[in-house]
């Protein structure tokens, strides 16, 4: 009854294995979204809080717009030159793509130096994240961008040596698309806090 | 800023002499768990298993073994989770007439805190992760998980978080607050001790696990599933798996989100859910339960799915409303969202806030219904063999549907008002917990132990242990039902003369528990009597109950690599229809198979996650930040690996193939 | 709360309430269905005291009714397709047949109806039964005079016990609610630190008391007697004892009630309910006797509410006002004291575990939170050391 060719329709008998990182795109494309519902919830938490000053101050007594401006365009720039040092590394140019990267690099480090020189005054003045549920929040959700921007420089220096070590192959790549999503998923966020942190917060 | 304690120190944090407790009974069981660890650890040196089971168990990446693993830890836990059940029960039986019982209030308010927690996050959690680890790639006819070191490290994650919240009995106390720790209770002011941060951190470590594994298996799903098989003709149990798997994703975050600002709280006096500087207590509320509630189903779906599979094969017939049953999973999986509020219509959100979340609620209950016809017809007209696993699907058919109704009896706004917090709400969801979830998870259990270990489970102790959780479980419910009725409120450790007619409910309620205590003590027997007769009970076949999906079409156990050569897919029943069709199994030409390679960095990586966890909770800073630079570092040197699969040799798959064609052959002439 | 009559009270339950007829004698029979499961015959919750509390029972009964009527078909159909399919019986088996146009429809379309039934149902009774929404009745049949005004009382959830203000009385007591029958009641119910929930099964469902705001409840009961009321919501080491009778009266006894209170002099009474009296109230406690205040300050619940009963608190209405207008600036970065409410928690009563050597530990716990903000206006020991303590916030002195 059982005869080799139904054996061969219904069993896979030439079958090629799927391929390294078969699924990592849509894998890390899922985390990314998990991540992204975090920062909904601190978003979400800080619309509700972020009128709650307690008494204390508000965001126009806090921010100061022209860094908050410089800090976001550095931000973007580095998007830009990240994007760059995928082009040349789909160029092969692995020189191009480690002096893309770590121009990227420094706009996002200068992004962290900003951040952290703008919370290191908010605390010296008394206004830290204890002052008012307003500021637990602003702290919150802008501290948690921060810690995923530094978490993508510690990984994006470990690129840098990966790639200089083992050059641009497949496996690299593939990281360096993941960290390319990451980092332009942070910069989508940016742009939702610089708006609705920062410039609704002066407005309001 | 770092706040600190007087009795604070550098070296040590928050921990004294005073962490260690002195109650006899949390005394007796630290002697009795640390007598039983040093004699586990002496066998486990004595008989020279430590190298087995770091080879081939802790750092292993087979999705398999990571799922006997889960199984594993969810029993364990569930013995913990039990005992606090029974020092419940008894409790509020012995708390009458004046007497105080046997447990003071700070005892007594961390025992049903870690009930809860430990049943739903330590028990429940890792029996259905481990099901789905187990069962979903084979039934997908995949050879492993898309990330099987995220597989393990996923484990050991869930694993850490255990260990935390078994750690909080014999170091420091666990929460007193009620098992979601509702601010402003949890919060410093009133919580200052280290409990609400074991909750925490416990929850916070397992949560990744969970969060993590949760993308592993759609992308599993989604990628690897064999050639041939559809989104449509997917297995019932794969489909509430990815509807489950995409629950978890998208809201597992929203747990993390909540538990950390409510560390911070307490941690760096920041002001979410204080009742001062601005923070909002109902903010908590509501977003614990956005998690809370997709929580239930993330539970219960995946259970959905094994009672689908297991009516199906012991009616020896294809189920009924295939379609209607993955949309009404999907159904049910959209609409867990948008029921959170109806955990709290007594706080006053207004009638038509209310009335809409209560009629979301009842909603759920049709495409609920619809499964449960669905079964009933499978049924119908079929030829049902009541092994084990079909008698537990039985008794959730029955037994479910009084826990939906009662379930939808407190969707009515106005009638929640006189039955919120009640007793009779405890009985409610323990009815849906326990009639579905965990008896779910035994009649799973009964039915794919004998594909797992290649023999089957012994009938006897399995009987017995269904005849004493069945009644048991009405015995000490029913009770719960009546006093619910008679105004009585959940978490009372004593009772004072006006409740002296009660307490015959409570005896029966403890009486029912009891019976449920011999019906695990009977499946602990059931479990050893058939290691114990393991030749006795040994199926061959791989395919014992007849049965209809691809996990059968492989041997008992499965060869690591699952199938030798991947099946291709024509139906939905793949495996029914490959018997009919009577298709021969290849017996040459074997290929070399790609698979990927165990790896120490999933434990390790999770053991330092524990460690910073347990430095948190203490606020030993340097610990915490050791261990913090610890898991990046490790993280980092990890990815240096770039060889994480080998090849198994196509002699080596003809040699493990030609075995099993003899098997198969001898089974044969046996039969013949 | 008597074993006598409660069948014929349940019927009543079962009978209350704007269902349709139909529903109305189902509900009946459904009444003596549940009544002959609780053989102990005492389910206040169906068989209470109060209008409010009967339409909810009532509500519960036809809602279990409904819901039968697909149930009950389930589980016999579940049971008698067990048995006739089972191997042995040989009974007819059709392995292929998986799918019916028809019958999907019917397992889709049953539930359904149920639910659009039980959904109108809800909906009407959640606006009706609102318990912010003043009663429109005494009792069936029992019209609302047309100047009925109800009795305002205010309920204050405290560590471990209730307080209950009369504000048109100008009483208050401790663990003790009296209520005028049929009379309509409107409650203003708040917490002083954590949540907990004000229910008087006999009366009316529960509603949940919270700190710094106002939940509200409307009821009206309808007998005399006496009725177990406690906190439905856990609320910390003392919530078992967290209960209080509620007495029904006639407007005579419940006048005399009062004046006996205000005269003062009765075995219970604690004087005034001031400031200083509240403060000590509000400290946690555990099985609290039966009290009576002979006066309470004025507007002491709406400080209460706004968490600005200790002198030198800013109420919480003020500063929702400032920060409504934006807030105060960096100039009102260390206004904190004036703020700090939860920071100084129950104090008091951090457990001292027996044998733990925790009372030294808890004194410095103490001092660590009361040194964030030292509270004005009532001396508290504050330990020598506390001074050295590193801070949260900073504790500077309020802005004037």
């Amino acid at each position: 009854m059982a005869s080799t060719n139904l054996t061969e329709q219904y069993y896979d008998l030439h079958e090629h294995a799927h391929p390294d990182g078969y699924s990592t795109t849509l894998g890390f494309w899922i985390y990314l979204m998990s991540d992204c519902l975090i920062f909904g919830m601190l978003f979400a938490t800080f619309a509700v809080l972020g009128g709650n000053y307690a008494g204390g101050p508000a965001p126009k007594d806090l921010f100061e717009l022209p860094l908050v401006a410089v800090n976001t365009s550095l931000l973007l720039f580095s998007s830009i030159t990240y994007g760059f040092a995928m082009i040349a590394m789909q160029n092969g140019s692995k020189k191009g793509l480690i002096g893309w990267l770590i121009l990227t690099l420094c706009f996002g480090l200068g992004f962290l130096s900003i951040e952290l020189f703008e919370f290191h005054n908010l605390i010296e003045e008394g206004a830290g994240p204890q002052r008012s549920a307003f500021l637990s929040a602003f702290f919150t959700l802008v501290g948690t961008h921060g810690l995923h921007v530094t978490f993508g420089s510690i990984w994006l220096v470990t690129l840098l040596f990966q790639v200089g070590k083992h050059g641009l192959t497949e496996a690299n790549k593939r990281r360096l698309s993941c960290l390319s999503l990451f980092w332009h998923f942070l910069d989508v966020v940016w742009i939702g806090v610089f708006t609705f942190v920062y410039l609704m917060g002066v407005l309001r | 800023m770092i706040p600190t304690h007087s009795h604070w120190t550098p070296l040590l944090g928050r921990l004294g002499p005073d962490a260690i407790p002195t109650e006899p009974i949390v005394l007796a069981t630290f002697a009795a768990v640390t007598l039983g660890g040093i004699a586990l650890v002496g066998a486990l040196t004595y008989f020279r298993l430590w190298s087995y089971l770091w080879k081939e168990w802790f750092t292993s990446v087979d999705h398999k073994k990571i799922g006997i693993m889960y199984m594993v830890l969810g029993l364990i836990m569930f013995l913990r989770g039990f005992a606090d059940a029974i020092m419940i029960r008894s409790q509020q039986a012995l708390g009458f007439g004046g007497s105080d019982g046997y447990l003071n209030s700070h005892h007594f308010d961390q025992v049903f805190t870690a009930h809860g927690v430990i049943m739903i996050f330590f028990v429940a959690m890792p029996f259905v992760t481990g099901l789905m680890n187990y069962v979903v790639p084979l039934q997908i006819g995949a050879r492993d998980v898309s990330f099987p070191f995220l597989n393990n490290f996923s484990f050991w994650m869930t694993a850490g978080g255990a260990v935390l919240v078994m750690l909080s009995l014999f170091v420091g106390e666990f929460a007193r607050t009620g098992w979601l720790a509702y601010p402003p209770l949890s919060e410093l002011a009133y919580s200052p001790d280290v409990g609400v941060d074991y909750y925490v951190w416990s929850l916070q470590v397992a949560g990744v696990g969970t969060t993590l594994s949760g993308v592993n298996l759609i992308a599993t799903i989604i990628k690897l599933r064999a050639p041939g098989m559809t989104m449509m003709r997917m297995p019932v149990f794969t489909w509430t798996a990815l509807v489950t798997n995409i629950l978890i994703v998208a809201v597992f975050p929203v747990l993390t989100v909540v538990l950390a600002l409510l560390g911070l709280d307490r941690v760096f006096h920041t002001n979410f859910f204080t009742n001062d500087f601005g923070g909002s207590p109902m903010l908590y509320v509501n977003l614990i339960w956005i998690w809370g509630h997709p929580e239930v189903y993330i539970l219960v779906l995946p259970v959905f799915g094994v009672y689908s599979e297991i009516v199906s094969t012991f009616c020896s017939k294809r189920l009924f409303g295939y379609t209607s049953m993955v949309y009404a999973t999907c159904v049910i999986g959209i609409l867990s969202y948008s029921v959170w509020l109806h955990h709290f219509f007594t706080m006053g959100s207004g009638a038509s806030v209310n009335s809409f979340f209560g009629i979301t609620t009842m909603v759920i209950s049709i495409p609920t219904g619809a499964k449960l016809f669905n079964w009933l017809f499978t049924m119908f007209r079929g030829r049902i063999r009541f092994e084990l696993p079909m008698m537990w699907t039985v008794a959730f058919m029955l037994t479910f549907t009084i826990g939906g109704m009662t379930g939808v009896m407190m969707a009515v706004p106005a009638a929640d008002f006189v039955l919120h917090n009640s007793v009779f709400l405890i009985a409610h969801f323990h009815n849906v917990i326990i009639g579905g979830v965990v008896w779910g998870v035994f009649a799973a259990i009964n039915y794919w132990w004998p594909k797992a270990f290649g023999f089957k489970l012994n009938e006897f102790w399995g009987k017995v242990s269904f005849w004493c959780w069945v009644p048991g479980f009405w015995i000490a419910f029913t009770p719960l039902y009546m006093l619910g009725f008679m105004g009585v409120t959940r978490r009372m450790r004593v009772f004072d003369a006006s409740f002296d007619a009660m307490r015959i409910y409570y005896w029966v309620a403890l009486f029912g528990a009891l019976l449920i205590a011999a019906g695990i003590g009977a499946m602990l027997i059931q479990f050893a009597v058939s290691i114990w007769k393991r030749e006795e009970y040994k199926d061959e076949s791989g395919d014992i109950w007849g049965g209809r999906t691809l996990e059968w079409a492989t041997s008992s156990p499965p060869p690591e690599y699952n199938f030798a050569f991947t099946p291709k897919i024509h139906d939905i029943d793949a495996w029914a229809d490959m018997k009919a069709k009577g298709v021969a199994r290849p017996v040459d030409g074997f290929q070399d198979i790609y698979m990927p390679q165990g790896t120490w960095a999933g434990i390790v990586l999770a053991g330092l996650s524990t460690v910073c966890g347990f430095a948190l909770i203490w606020q030993v800073w340097w610990l915490a930040v050791v261990m913090l630079v610890g898991i990046v570092g490790t993280a980092i040197f990890h990815t240096f690996n770039y060889n994480r699969t080998f090849y198994i040799k196509a002699d080596h798959v003809a040699e493990v193939e030609a075995a099993r064609t003899a098997q198969l052959a001898a089974l044969e002439k046996g039969a013949a | 709360m008597s074993y006598r009559g409660c069948s014929m009270s349940l019927l009543r339950a079962g009978a209350m309430s704007t269902q349709p007829t139909l529903l109305r004698h189902a509900s009946r029979l459904g009444s003596l269905a549940l009544l002959a499961s609780l053989s102990a015959c005492s389910p206040v919750v169906l068989n209470p005291a109060g209008d409010i509390a009967k339409q909810e029972a009532s509500l519960v009964v036809t809602a279990t009714l409904l819901m039968l009527i697909i149930i009950v078909p389930v589980m016999a159909l579940t049971v008698y397709f067990a048995w006739k399919y089972r191997e042995k019986a040989g009974a007819r088996y059709e392995p292929e047949w998986h799918h019916s146009t028809q019958l999907e429809l019917v397992i889709w379309a049953a539930p359904l109806m149920i639910i659009i039934a039980l959904g109108s149902l809800t909906w009407v009774t959640t606006h009706t039964l609102d318990p912010f929404r003043p009663v429109s009745r005494i009792a069936e049949g029992k019209p609302l005079a047309a100047d009925a005004k109800p009795l305002e009382v205010q309920v204050v959830a405290l560590d471990w016990k209730w307080l209950f203000i009369y504000p048109e009385q100008k009483i208050a007591t401790v663990n003790e609610l009296a209520l005028p029958v049929d009379r309509p009641v409107h409650f203003s119910i708040s917490a002083s630190s954590v949540m907990n929930s004000f229910y008087v099964p006999a009366l009316a469902g529960q509603i949940y008391a919270m700190p710094a705001m106002t939940s509200e409840l409307n009821a009206v009961l309808n007998k005399t007697g006496t009725f177990d009321g406690f906190s439905a919501n856990y609320s910390g080491s003392g919530f078992s004892h967290m209960r209080f009778k509620t007495h029904g009266m006639t407007d005579a006894d419940f006048d005399q009630w009062v004046a006996n209170i205000a005269k003062g002099g009765d075995k219970d009474s604690a004087g005034a309910l001031d400031t200083v009296a509240y403060l000590q109230l509000e400290q946690p406690s555990e099985k609290e006797p039966v009290r009576h205040f002979t006066a309470v300050d004025d507007g002491l619940f709406d400080k209460i509410v706004n968490l600005c009963v200790r002198p030198g608190k800013m109420c919480l209405k003020d500063m929702m006002a400032l920060d409504a207008r934006g807030g105060t600036g960096k100039a009102g970065i260390f206004n904190v004291a004036a703020l700090t409410y939860d920071k100084n928690g129950r104090e008091t009563t951090i457990p001292v575990i027996p044998g733990r050597g925790g009372q030294q530990a808890d004194a410095r716990t103490k001092a660590f939170v009361r040194a964030i903000c030292v509270p004005d206006g009532v001396k508290t020991p504050v330990p020598a050391d506390a001074a050295k303590l590193s801070l949260a916030s900073p504790a500077r002195p309020p802005l004037s």
